[in-house]
């Protein structure tokens, strides 16, 4: 009866501590603060019109749902990835430019200027689609069946994907005049909200869904914590590492959508660039263990959230957007530190300490 | 162990796959069959020409276009093509091309150094060694003529342009390139200049945006958000004008002729300027990849047995401004 009593006190508080979706939140909850301190302008909404006269919020909260959003749909692919094969996919910024020229080509067709598109959106973003489940393939046939090293396999991707980006649509540079194909990244007529949110927020409910009601969360973290262990169990961890790379190359393909749509066009060289190493922080940032296992998809897309957070204050205070990777270095290497056993250990061990000399006090 | 030795092979196979594909093809021979037919003419110029590749951008797509126009048999050339980004690559072109004997080397250099040796070779085989779009770190006496863009003056003349525009204050958006690129520091030099000298002169934001569009949208979104008042947006490229005009359209913010603010971009690509005809924008910079005439007026120089009255040529470049463009100078100007 003490026992019980003693858990249920000591579980709700360092229990919400040892979740691991408390990581995002205290970063964004830091972030939010010294926001709220230096200016707290910062959680302005303003309504307005755009130059199409359409009605649209702006703010930076909104500059966060709206480029957090297709981050976030990455971090969605990049947790399996990481869950299963323990490594990172390091080329999706390449596939995005891959996805994207796809995408532009097939609305295109010849022409790099069409006054109208050749083939509706939908299709083009399918074959999009299908295209960058193809990359992922190839990516995830390297790691799975070739055993090779994720960041190594993904590597050919990498420096190869913008090349042929540029190839696919023979280095012309395509741009779209239909505003429909805008809405995207953009905003939908009479909708406030940036789209890119509602396409994050539908990948995430169909993500959960299939987490929910199928094996595939529970199969992919069996992989990635003992490989061997869930061959004995009758899984077949090659294919789960192949597949979580098939299901990356299709979130690519959903963010390649939405940076083509932002500017109507693409630059082979820059589009998505870096944005891998976003997508790998969000993952950490969610707590998640990069060398694979366990996985807290809630707590990955608030991470991607929480990244954008931190770029859009970066860019509030006019630090040099060539420095904002060094911003972001220390954050990883805050949380690389905190998370090294070591350290874990040393904490762990630190709050019993704490523990007991509170339940000393009780006890007195 | 098999596994292992089967692991690794394919690692080297798809190592070199991926380098194959990073680096362009460098197709040396493109005219092959030409320079054999010249060669029994006796009557062409032999040119070997080197340049980056033209994948690179379309400022290097259109000068490639323009140097391809330019030396052919038509014109009395005899012309063969390398094309690399990397400064061995080249080089070891150059060394094929004296190899070959031809009459000119055109070159523009990947990397500013390392080009000493091989210009020497050049000039004691009796080559003459003409650069064109990137100057080089080498004695001048081993070329014999640079054509080049004058990147501080086209920053001059778009600020100059600014400056005509008479507001009453410049709230400026500085949008840079890529820092330190010889593109950023010409146009960066000649805003910061002016922005010292005038009391009216203020930079809002000065970031730098890497050429990325996607950038350019961020950071001056993030000016709007911040609610600072600003009335002309100088992007050091047509791509990062592209970003910003993006940014101010979602949040209604007018701009080109008859709007609130003043967009300026670089490099005259087509689609620029057609933004310039719409009024979209207000000013666009050349940076004319258009060399082979100044090289070809170079050549007939040399072949008269006469020295080009400079050195350095620096090539024209003018300023568009939305007002007075025309349809043609789209077609003309427009890479």
């Amino acid at each position: 009866m003490e026992n019980n009593s003693k858990k249920g006190r000591r579980g709700l508080l360092p229990g919400i501590f040892r979740n691991q979706i408390f990581i995002p939140i205290a970063a964004l909850v830091v972030l939010a603060l010294f926001n709220f301190a230096a200016d707290p302008s910062f959680f302005r909404i303003s309504f307005g019109l755009n130059s199409a006269g359409n009605p649209v919020l702006s703010g930076y909260l909104i500059t966060i749902l709206d480029y957090g959003s297709e981050l976030a749909i990455l971090a969605i692919g990049m947790t399996l990835v990481t869950a299963a094969s323990g490594g990172q996919d390091i080329s999706v910024g390449a596939a995005i430019a891959i996805a994207g020229s796809v995408i532009l080509r097939v609305l295109c067709g010849h022409n790099s200027r069409p006054e109208v598109l050749q083939t509706p959106i939908i299709v083009a973003f399918l074959v999009g689609c299908v295209v960058a489940m193809l990359f992922g393939a190839f990516n995830g046939v390297l790691v799975a069946y070739f055993r090779i090293q994720p960041m190594v396999a993904t590597l050919i991707l990498y420096t190869a994907g913008r090349s042929i980006a540029a190839w696919i649509n023979n280095n012309e540079l395509p741009i779209i005049s239909q505003p429909s194909f805008g809405y995207f990244g953009g905003f939908i007529p009479g909708i406030p909200i940036p789209t890119p949110f509602f396409i994050a927020v539908g990948c995430m409910i169909v993500t959960f869904i299939v987490l929910k009601f199928t094996t595939l969360g529970l199969y992919t973290q069996s992989v990635g914590i003992n490989e061997s262990s869930s061959r004995l169990n009758g899984l077949n961890p090659a294919f789960i590492k192949f597949l979580s790379f098939v299901l990356l190359g299709l979130c690519v393909a959903v963010a390649g959508l939405i940076k083509v749509s932002r500017l109507s066009t693409i630059n082979y060289s820059v589009i998505a660039k870096d944005i891998e190493m976003d997508a790998i922080l969000a993952v950490a940032l969610g707590g998640n263990a990069l060398s694979g296992g366990k996985f807290n998809m809630a707590s990955s897309i608030l991470g991607a959230y929480v990244i954008q957070f931190l770029t859009t204050t970066l860019y509030k205070f006019n630090v040099q957007s060539d420095a904002l990777p060094a911003y972001k270095a220390v954050v990883v290497i805050i949380l690389v530190v905190m998370s090294a056993p070591t350290v874990r250990e040393k904490l762990s061990s630190l709050g019993k300490k704490i523990r007991n000399h509170e339940a000393k006090e009780v006890s007195m | 162990m098999k596994k292992k030795l089967l692991s690794a092979a394919l690692i080297l196979a798809l190592a070199v796959g991926a380098v194959g594909c990073g680096a362009q093809p460098a197709p040396e021979d493109s005219s092959a069959d030409a320079a054999e037919a010249g060669a029994s003419d006796g009557e062409l110029i032999k040119v070997g020409i080197i340049n980056n590749d033209p994948n690179e951008s379309g400022y290097r797509t259109a000068n490639d276009a323009d140097m391809q126009a330019m030396f052919t048999e038509e014109n009395g050339y005899d012309a063969s093509f390398a094309y690399s980004l990397k400064n061995d690559e080249q080089i070891a072109a150059a060394q094929k091309f004296i190899q070959d004997e031809v009459d000119y080397l055109l070159l523009s250099a990947a990397d500013t150094a390392g080009w000493d040796s091989v210009l020497q070779d050049a000039q004691d085989a009796g080559i003459q060694v003409i650069l064109f779009d990137r100057t080089i770190d080498a004695d001048e006496s081993l070329y014999a003529a640079s054509i080049v863009s004058d990147m501080d003056a086209e920053g001059q003349t778009a600020v100059d342009w600014l400056a005509e525009q008479g507001l009453d204050e410049y709230n400026i958006i500085h949008i840079q390139g890529v820092m330190g690129s010889a593109a950023q520091q010409g146009r960066t030099g000649a805003l910061n200049a002016k922005v010292e000298a005038e009391s009216n002169w203020n930079i809002v934001t000065q970031q730098t945006a890497e050429w990325n569009a996607e950038k350019a949208q961020q950071i001056v979104q993030s000016v709007i958000d911040a609610g600072t008042p600003f009335n002309v947006i100088y992007a050091e490229n047509d791509d990062m004008a592209k970003g910003a005009v993006a940014a101010l359209d979602a949040k209604g913010i007018t701009h080109g002729v008859d709007g609130d603010v003043i967009i300026m971009g670089f490099d005259t690509n087509k689609w620029a300027l057609q933004e310039l005809v719409d009024g979209n924008w207000n000013y666009d910079g050349q940076c004319n990849p258009f060399q082979a005439k100044y090289i070809d007026e170079v050549i007939k120089t040399l072949e008269k047995d006469e020295t080009p009255e400079e050195k350095v040529i620096v090539m024209e470049e003018k300023g568009f401004d939305a007002a007075t463009i025309t349809q043609e100078d789209v077609d003309n100007y427009g890479i």
